[in-house]
């Protein structure tokens, strides 16, 4: 087990070097330079000098590369290039904020995915399964930003259950949650039709095999044949989806940060790109990648304390 | 006295062609402390019969009639809450595939354990219990072994454990599904003598099914042949083997390899197919393929004794032909 986590992260490392390294080329390819946007059109060619040395851009791109793995490594992300401040900071600041958004939203499609899929197919092809079934297929269709959109003119605005922007006020836990409310609807709702017709899938598989029979010849109690034989196995795949969707909650998460003007990483990054602020994109696009990484890692984890077959290599 | 007693059963499957007539009018019954044979092609009803006799029978099967009698009481008439009762205590079940017998991410303690979960011992007793059990069915170092899961163990080694399972509670009737059919030949004979001596000692019936010939004259006491969901024979493994009454049973017989005594190119096969059991044909259901048609075979044969506790359903036997 503990051979199988250590492979697992070593993985990991090698991953997120290749993806940083990937990233810090493409924001390099992209058109328009930090030094333009700070100095504007008629700065001199000293200004302009002095300031691509003081952010390193007069050096050659691997050497930049370098200089930012060894910088990484002792926590030293750079400074923002209009602020000053240092970037670690900035993006530190931001990531609870959109970390709060990404696992409540998860949780409670998760919860609610995993009930629903099993309930279809245990009552596979009753009213309720094909109910399930078309809602579920109904929600994945609509995307994020229509489902927030229309959740803040019926929630926010006409029936103004649930406010509109922001994040709460520091400190008041209920606070931030009643602000949470809305912005995890939006990303999760199509999660959870998926992770319904996921579950339901698996299931009917696992519920067709050869050792759900023999639980039921034993006289298991169906309830737990269902959630401790069958369930156990089924949710396997869903794990490690739920890992990969991490990613894919983190792109959605910019969105309904600015639809929700919630502070948050993926305003961070929005606005950094904007300016051509290098520094605070590369910092927050790694933190993305490391979240991202961190979280099918985890994934994959998870899988091989739930199935043994994973761990020993079989 | 009977442990198991079958009369006149008939299971249909709804398919979207009709009604599949899977088993017509079945008896058969399995006497205390006796191992009955049931054998015959793929495709005969066995695994319908056995899924009728537990109750658990794919959502598109029905029960058209019939009593399954175990210990006196009708089983399909009895409340579903009774019958789970009687799983895995009364009545236990060894499966075909013994990779694919156990839960795979469950450690086979946890299963054994499970599997009692009736008892009010403690774990530490049901894992004794278990570890007990194992041995018995000759798992070395049986208690380090619980630790285990399935994919940790050979093909064998599954099966014995499938059949420790079975036999924990002690119960009075074990129905074994082609239990050896997956495993090869030296295991086969193995578990073949495991499990006779494990029913002597526990005292249990067995109803065992299998398309192998050799493993039911080696084990069983009786045997009931059944052809396209009927029975076409059934008496003891002396008379049905050596003085076979029915066509199929014959054919059967010199189908297997073991009893080719001549060197060939070309093995014995029975011509024909089984016949559609959507659309039955009126009559004998093996008329067909039958070496021994003639007019009579137009109409369906009742079962009628050969000699004293054999019978066959055969025209033949009452025209009084020589088996």
């Amino acid at each position: 087990m503990l051979s199988y986590i250590l492979r697992r992260i070593g993985l990991a490392l090698v991953i997120t070097v290749l993806a940083v390294t990937t990233l810090f080329v493409i924001i390099h390819a992209i058109p328009g330079d930090p030094v333009s946007t700070m100095l504007g059109p008629r700065a001199s060619e000293d200004m302009r000098a002095a300031l691509e040395q003081r952010m390193g851009l007069d050096r050659p791109l691997p050497v930049q590369i370098a200089l930012f793995f060894g910088n990484m490594l002792r926590g030293d992300l750079g400074t923002d290039v209009f602020s000053n401040r240092a970037v670690t900071e900035i993006v530190l600041g931001q990531i609870p904020y959109t970390l709060v958004l990404i696992l409540a939203s998860i949780a409670w499609s998760a919860v609610l995915g995993i009930a629903l899929g099993c309930y279809s197919a245990v009552r596979r092809n009753s009213l309720g399964d094909r109910l399930t079934g078309i809602l579920s297929v109904s929600v994945i269709a609509v995307p994020a930003f229509v489902v927030s959109l229309y959740s803040l003119l019926i929630f926010a605005v006409r029936l103004q259950w649930f406010p509109a922007i922001g994040a709460g006020d520091t400190g008041d836990i209920l606070d931030q949650l009643h602000h949470l409310v809305l912005p995890s609807l939006a990303i999760g709702l199509s999660w959870v039709g998926y992770i319904a017709r996921l579950v339901r899938a698996s299931m009917l598989e696992v519920l067709g095999e050869g050792h759900i029979r023999t639980a039921r010849a034993f006289g298991l109690p169906e309830r737990r044949v269902i959630l401790g034989y069958a369930l156990r196995l089924a949710i396997l795949p869903t794990v490690t989806v739920i890992g990969v969707g991490m990613g894919f909650l983190l792109s959605a998460a910019v969105f309904i940060e600015i639809v929700f003007s919630r502070p948050g990483l993926g305003s961070l990054v929005i606005d950094s790109i904007m300016q051509r602020n290098y520094p605070v994109v590369m910092g927050s696009v790694l933190f993305s990648t490391l979240i991202f990484v961190a979280s099918t890692t985890l994934a994959d984890i998870v899988n091989a304390i739930l199935d043994p077959r994973i761990r020993s290599g079989k | 006295m009977t442990v198991l007693d079958i009369q006149g059963l008939s299971v249909s499957y709804g398919t979207p062609r009709g009604e599949l007539r899977a088993l017509r009018d079945v008896s058969l019954s399995v006497p205390e402390r006796k191992i009955v044979g049931i054998v015959g092609e793929s495709g005969c009803g066995k695994s319908t019969l056995i899924s009728a006799i537990i109750r658990l029978m794919a959502p598109n099967a029905r029960v058209r009639s019939g009593t399954v009698r175990f210990n006196g009481q009708d089983l399909l008439a009895l409340p579903e809450a009774r019958m789970r009762g009687l799983r895995g205590t009364e009545i236990s079940m060894v499966f075909q595939d013994p990779m694919q017998t156990h839960n795979p991410v469950l450690t086979v303690g946890r299963q054994m354990i499970d599997i009692q979960y009736r008892d009010k011992r403690s774990k530490a007793d049901k894992l004794k219990r278990a570890a007990e059990m194992l041995a018995l069915v000759g798992i070395p170092d049986a208690r380090a072994r619980l630790n285990q899961y399935p994919f940790e163990f050979s093909g064998g080694m599954r099966q014995r454990i499938a059949i420790a399972m079975a036999l924990m509670a002690r119960p009075s009737l074990l129905i074994a599904d082609e239990p050896t059919t997956a495993l090869d030949a030296t295991l086969e004979v193995q578990i073949i003598k495991r499990l006779r001596e494990l029913q002597d000692e526990i005292g249990c019936s067995i109803l065992f099914i299998s398309h192998h010939l050799g493993v039911i004259a080696e084990l069983c006491d009786e045997v009931v042949v059944m052809y396209a969901g009927e029975v076409v024979e059934a008496g003891s493994v002396r008379d049905v083997f050596h003085h076979p009454a029915h066509p199929y049973t014959r054919a059967l017989l010199e189908c297997d390899p073991g009893h080719i005594k001549e060197k060939t190119r070309n093995l014995p096969t029975i011509p024909g197919n089984i016949p559609d059991l959507v659309s039955l044909p009126g009559g004998c259901i093996f008329a067909d393929r039958c070496p021994q048609r003639h007019d009579a075979c137009t109409e369906h044969p009742v079962m009628s004794e050969a000699s004293a506790g054999h019978r066959a359903a055969c025209h033949l036997i009452k025209a009084g032909a020589p088996a």
